[in-house]
């Protein structure tokens, strides 16, 4: 079988791109998190508050807290996790104050996103920036 | 089935009514993150929490979807409104269709 010029550089093309998507994969699948949660709507930066240290010496317990007045529900998101999702908190009427704290896992340094689903129909996000000594995936 | 899931909750005994107060909930499993591989090379299949619930006398306090970045012994702690006396009602689901719950009752002050 034989390849002309054209197809040769298409195939070349081809493997260049296959390299390079799973690098940016993570970044979609976090988006399209994003997008599944809020439908694609614009996020505002304020009315959620993500509690999250700096510097985190054990990926395997990372504390968080979420605080987001008002909210029905957060996601809380991993941005450099091999699977972004976290957890995500849903609140009821008997709900005394829509926060919630937790323990997380993280990979490696990386943004922690959480985005709060507002009463009114409206979306906030928060991300802090924690830095992690040991990464807490395993193998 | 993951052994060993001892869930533990922490409820004041006490509460005025209207009064939002902090509810502090742990179970001890071992949320196995699917991402591990032991000594042959092979992936640990996941086996988590995959999510809890709280309930105050058959209202929703809150409802939690937890995936696998959830740490080890999974911990959370929240506010609930407590309008009467009555009771908590904590529910974890296991991936392997198991479901834990505990019962806390809350008095009147």
């Amino acid at each position: 079988m034989e390849f002309s010029r054209r197809e040769t550089l298409g195939l070349a093309l081809g493997a260049a791109v296959m390299t390079v998507l799973p690098l940016r994969a993570s970044a979609s699948v976090v988006d399209d998190r994003i997008a599944e949660f809020t439908g694609g709507a614009e996020m505002a930066d304020t009315g959620i508050e993500l509690t999250a240290p700096e510097i985190a010496e054990n990926g395997n317990t990372v504390p968080i807290s979420v605080d987001a007045p008002g909210a029905t529900a957060i996601m809380v998101l991993a941005t450099g996790n091999p699977t972004p999702g976290v957890a995500t908190f849903n609140f009821g009427p008997l709900a005394g104050s829509q926060s919630a704290s937790t323990r997380i896992r993280l990979a490696g340094t990386q943004d922690v996103v959480a985005i709060a689903k507002l009463a009114d129909g409206s979306f906030a996000k928060a991300s802090a920036a924690v830095k992690v000594t040991i990464g807490g995936c395993g193998g | 089935m993951a052994s060993g899931v001892k869930p533990r909750v922490k409820v004041p005994k006490k509460a005025t009514p209207g009064e939002a107060i902090t509810i502090k909930t742990l179970i001890s499993h071992q949320m196995e993150s699917g991402q591990r591989k032991d000594k042959e090379g092979n992936v640990i299949p996941r086996s988590i929490i995959n999510r809890f619930t709280c309930e105050f006398n058959g209202q929703l306090v809150t409802d939690i979807t937890i995936e696998p970045a959830v740490s080890t012994n999974p911990y959370f702690q929240f506010e609930a409104l407590v309008p009467e006396a009555g009771d908590f009602k904590f529910t974890w689901y296991d991936d392997d269709g198991s479901v834990y719950d505990a019962t806390k009752s809350i008095a009147m002050a």
